[in-house]
């Protein structure tokens, strides 16, 4: 009665991983056929061979945790025997496995101390490739379905075997390299350990300085950090809310247009704005020189500094705001203020006494977002910073500059970790117990009730020249890549274009001879490539959140979404840090920059998940398990299909999140896969406007032609009374791209 | 012991502090229809889940037929529910619907579409096998939701409170089908509602729960005449519970002072002492002359329902809740009124 379970596929994947594939990271690829049958060669040859052939012994071991559950094919596998061979088996397997990555590697022993004790060891091991990879996905897989025979959430194989998946996932990629952060603080630059180094970074003056307060030149960074951070938080959501507020609750009249930059973070680069700032404000910005002409006085490089950076920042981040206090503004219950009404309040009172009070928890939310926007913003300090310096550029100094301190690094990365996990601890707390949901299931008529008309008019005098300010700075963007010089010559011209994108005829066909191909044609396959993992992953992740239940439910839940608070410099230093050596030695290949992304954009394909499953009746599942379908059946016939929309949007907003990245993968790139963000940056710290203006351009038409043909599809989309529509990615905003 | 099939034995169901289901007991013999009957939060709802296989027990055992499936999940269960949602597959049609059960058990093509076809027929739907769910009535879809079930052939059919999206006219013909349906196929069910002349109306045999425990498993016509307790009485037909004193018992039959009146009633187990007597509405005869009373009494409230008359009485025994089918004579508010107790409804409790 009971069906088969998986096991056999499990040990196939183990036994193929571990006899056929190259146990070793591939130097070309697992597409280059070279690597077939090919044990003869240290590199090529698979675990066994490696083992047997190549004096590798200490891979033999693992032969016995993959021939033992062999004894269970075609058995009963949930009886406790079985399941205690089988929680053994991969166990000890993946310990193992893991234990002799981490403690023999590419210059001998992992850890100086075992050469001590053993000797100096002659054979070294690589990074570990796809035959490691596959291996140690079976040994997790036989632990889990060991687990499940046990009677672990129901007995569920597939639904222990996604945790199990998902958590392997998260610890190696997610807090495996942010504890690496946390050791390499620890090091010296020798790399010895070194806790007195620890302390001394931790205390050091540009840090935590204070000196501008006593007229003094500077003070430390985090401090400056901070003040920039809760100016922007404070900026951008009084921003938000006067937007919300016109969009809900008046009759002005270009409603749409407004929505519309709600889009805007979404396709936005993330130092454009900052571009566009230079283009206004900077020295020959339009505004500087019209000043300058008026006045009679020189321009000047006021606007790299503090107020740049905030104003940018503000510029570039109120959208983001303005789509959480639409949906809290939305939120309030028009019922509640026509009760108001009702009871003899005016309109003023109503609002101040009724609908702000019940706005409360959201103006704290979106404060808290534009908070650790702030903080893990990276692209605009770097571009309008100045001498004004935040953490996440201290990083990058620490890491790309002259002073190359990997130690310091990791240390302002602490710092910057620290911070950005307390306002996001703070988010959740907030969003956990102060939500007045006024929105209940039932139907909730009633209007909603006009702003006060002093009120109304302070919003139309913040929201209108604003608006009028954004449509501005990326009509400039657009216009900008068009002209010579901005500011000297402002003759029509396509160089920029030309350069960038050009395409001659040559000798032998098309040469795309334009300088951005490289990058462009990299950040598009790359985004793809990732956006697929990510929706697949997010996915699965948010329907183990929403449907299941299992011990521990809270501390996965909080490690899958933590990476939305982990800035993406952060991020950045501990992928180089951690897989720059073996065990997974990936740096300086297209794979960290995909992990890169996958990891960082999970939590939009967690909520875009856990957004449509809140809206498909639980008993759908329950219907077709009683009817005899297996988790994995109902997952696939039923979820899978009704949650297309959802899959639809997780897909195109990692892909364009992943195309708009920076402040991570600007230390992942390398010379051969190098991304459109790195290399417009490259062109704007050469000077070089004009083309990385059209560059931006490019991107931000491309970005709105995906999203475009992604709303005509979902809009195509109709399933009747249980419609699932696409969600829409509310809160949706990683921590700095 | 073959004619049983579901039988829970000390069935315990926590979640984290809170006792859903508590140490119940209960068999459910082949073919029957049984209710699982009680106010909401009593623990129906999770007893038919662990039937279902969509919760497993804390504690205890649950068997199906001969087995014990007490770790079982839902899908290896020989049973088929019917969900209040209906929880039709919104992307599929009705007869991919109602073919999902044979397909995801991989049954041939050919036989799944054939057997569907039989079912939609049997719930008289045959000709709609082709639209979405969106495109039927409440009530078709209703019926789909019932194909879908009775098509896997099921051990058990299982109900979650099926009508309870159904207006009360269309409520009253589907569970004459269902009831007629499951009879004709010789099928057992169990059935949760919260509405008791449904449990009445269709049930071979009613439990009854209250705060996670059984309060009474009986025919509809033992729960209804001989209730087990104040709950049962109150619950099923809106008894009057009323303090009336056993002077003696003698035989059967117990010597009951209720209010000024006397009667004889059996004693139901009841030693002599205060007890409480269960009245139902329609067990108390009204007259207007207060002479002969029994009680008296004064109308506080009355309520003209075309085939009776409800009314609120004022008397030392408490307010009475009382039906008089004379609605040629309607008593007024304010009136005086003597209270005689009738040979039916009237029966002796435990608290």
């Amino acid at each position: 009665m009971k069906k088969a379970g998986p096991l056999g596929l499990w040990l196939a994947i183990g036994w193929v991983g571990f006899v056929l594939i190259p146990w070793y990271a591939q130097s070309r690829g697992l597409l280059d056929p070279g690597w077939i049958l090919a044990w003869d060669r240290q590199s090529t040859a698979p675990g066994l061979q490696q083992a047997l052939l190549h004096g590798r012994l200490w891979l033999l071991p693992l032969v016995l945790p993959l021939l033992a559950p062999l004894v269970l094919l075609g058995r009963r596998q949930d009886t406790a025997a079985a399941a205690n061979l089988l929680i053994a088996c991969g166990a000890l397997g993946t310990l193992y496995l893991l234990a002799q990555g981490f403690l023999i590697i590419h210059r001998g022993w992992g850890f100086a101390f075992l050469a001590d004790w053993f000797g100096p060891l002659d054979v070294r091991q690589f990074g570990i490739g796809t035959g490691a990879a596959l291996t140690l996905l079976a040994f997790l897989m036989l632990f889990a379905q060991g687990i499940a025979a046990r009677g672990a959430v129901n007995g569920d194989r597939f639904v222990v075997g996604s945790i199990t998946l998902i958590v392997a996932l998260v610890a190696a990629f997610i807090f495996f390299p942010v504890a690496r952060i946390l050791t390499g603080a620890l090091q010296a630059a020798d790399g010895s350990f070194a806790p007195v180094v620890f302390v001394e970074r931790f205390l050091d003056t540009r840090i935590w300085g204070l000196g501008c307060l006593a007229g003094g030149p500077r003070c430390g960074v985090a401090w400056n950090t901070l003040t920039l951070a809760i100016a922007t938080g404070a900026g951008t959501t009084l921003l938000g809310l006067a937007f919300a507020l016109v969009v809900t609750r008046t009759a002005f009249p270009a409603k749409r247009a407004l929505r519309a930059l709600t889009i805007l973070p979404i396709i936005t680069p993330p130092f454009v704005v900052s571009l566009a700032i230079i283009l206004l404000f900077g020295r020959s910005g339009t505004v500087t020189q019209f000043f300058a002409d008026l006045l009679g006085i020189d321009g000047g490089r006021w606007i790299y500094g503090f107020w740049g950076v905030w104003l940018a920042q503000v510029l570039s981040f109120t959208p983001i705001a303005f789509l959480v206090m639409i949906g809290v503004v939305e939120g309030v219950s028009p019922s509640l203020e026509e009760a108001s009404q009702t009871l003899r309040a005016s309109r003023w009172q109503t609002f101040t006494t009724v609908s702000l009070p019940l706005m409360r928890p959201g103006l704290a939310n979106a404060f808290l977002l534009g908070f650790i926007e702030s903080m893990a913003d990276f692209g605009n300090p770097l571009v309008l910073g100045g001498n004004f310096q935040v953490l996440s550029t201290e990083i990058f100094f620490a890491i790309v500059g002259a002073q190359h301190d990997p130690g310091r690094a990791a240390m302002l990365a602490i710092v910057l970790l620290a911070f950005t996990l307390m306002a996001f601890w703070a988010q959740q707390q907030w969003l956990g117990k102060k939500q007045y949901t006024s929105v209940s299931g039932k139907g909730d008529a009633g209007m909603p009730t006009a702003l006060p008309t002093p009120l109304k008019w302070t919003a139309y005098a913040i929201t209108v020249p604003w608006a009028v300010f954004t449509a501005v700075m990326y009509s400039m963007i657009l216009f900008g890549g068009f002209v010579e010089i901005w500011g000297r010559d402002h003759s029509f011209t396509l160089r920029h274009y030309q350069d960038a994108f050009g395409v001659t005829q040559g000798a032998f066909g098309l040469v795309w001879s334009g300088t951005a191909w490289n990058s462009f044609t990299t950040t598009l396959w790359i985004a793809f490539i990732s956006a697929i993992p990510t929706a697949m992953i997010g996915l699965l992740t948010a329907w183990l959140l929403t449907r299941q239940q299992f011990g521990g439910k809270a501390a996965f839940e909080f490690g899958t979404m933590l990476s939305f608070a982990i800035p993406g410099t952060v991020i950045g230093v501990a992928y180089i840090i951690a897989f720059n050596v073996p065990p997974l030695e990936i740096t300086g290949t297209g794979i960290i920059l995909i992990l890169a992304f996958v990891f960082r954009n999970m939590p939009v394909g967690v909520r875009a998940g856990i957004a449509t499953l809140a809206q498909l009746d639980k008993s759908l599942d329950e219907a077709s398990l009683t009817h005899r379908a297996t988790t994995f059946q109902t997952v696939r016939l039923i979820l899978m299909p009704l949650m297309k929309p959802a899959m639809l949007a997780a897909l195109v907003y990692s892909f364009v999140s992943a195309m708009t990245a920076i402040s991570a993968v600007i230390f992942l790139v390398s010379a051969r896969y190098e991304l459109a963000t790195t290399y417009i940056l490259n062109r704007v710290e050469a000077g070089n406007f004009g083309l990385a203006i059209a560059y931006s351009s490019v991107l931000i038409v491309v970005m709105l032609i995906v999203i475009g043909i992604f709303q005509f599809l979902i809009g195509e989309r109709r399933l009747g009374r249980r419609g699932a529509a696409a969600p829409a990615p509310a809160g949706f905003a990683g921590a700095g791209r | 012991m073959s004619d049983i099939t579901v039988r829970f034995d000390e069935v315990t169901k926590a979640f984290g502090e809170t006792v859903a289901v508590k140490e119940v007991s209960f068999a459910i013999e082949k073919g029957h229809l049984v209710t699982l009957l009680g106010p909401s939060g009593c623990g129906k709802t999770t007893t038919l889940r662990m039937i279902a296989g969509l919760e497993l027990p804390t504690s205890g055992r649950v068997h199906i037929g001969e087995r014990d499936v007490t770790n079982l999940p839902a899908t290896d269960r020989d049973v088929a529910m019917v969900f209040q949602s209906y929880a039709l597959f919104p992307h599929m049609t009705v007869l991919e619907n109602v073919g999902y059960g044979l397909r995801v058990s991989g049954r041939p093509k050919s036989e799944v579409k054939e057997r569907a076809e039989q079912a939609l027929t049997l719930v008289g739907l045959a000709n709609l096998g082709a639209r979405l769910p969106s495109e039927l009535s409440g009530g078709q879809q209703q019926r789909v939701a019932v194909a879908r079930a009775v098509v896997l052939e099921p051990e058990v059919l299982l109900f979650d409170e099926p009508l309870s999206n159904l207006d009360a006219k269309l409520r009253r013909r589907v569970r004459e089908e269902i009831r007629e349906l499951q009879q004709r196929l010789g099928l057992t069910a169990v059935y949760v509602t919260h509405d008791q002349e449904e449990a009445l109306a269709i049930s071979d045999q009613i439990v009854v729960m209250n705060n996670a425990v059984i309060a009474q498993v009986g025919q509809p016509r033992e729960l209804y005449e001989a209730p087990a307790d104040r709950f049962v009485a109150d619950f099923i037909g809106d008894a009057n519970v009323v303090e009336v004193t056993i002077t003696a018992i003698d035989g059967e039959l117990a010597e009951v002072i209720i209010g000024n009146a006397r009667r004889r009633l059996p004693h139901r187990g009841l030693a002599p002492g205060p007890a409480h007597l269960a009245i139902r509405p329609e067990g108390i005869v009204l007259a207007a002359d207060p002479a002969e009373a029994a009680i008296g009494g004064r109308i506080k409230r009355a309520s003209y329902l075309g085939s009776h008359v409800e009314y609120d009485i004022e008397t030392p025994l408490g307010e009475l809740f009382v039906t008089d089918p004379d609605v040629n004579h309607i008593h007024v508010v304010g009136q005086d009124i003597s209270l005689d107790l009738g040979t039916h409804g009237v029966t002796l409790v435990r608290d």
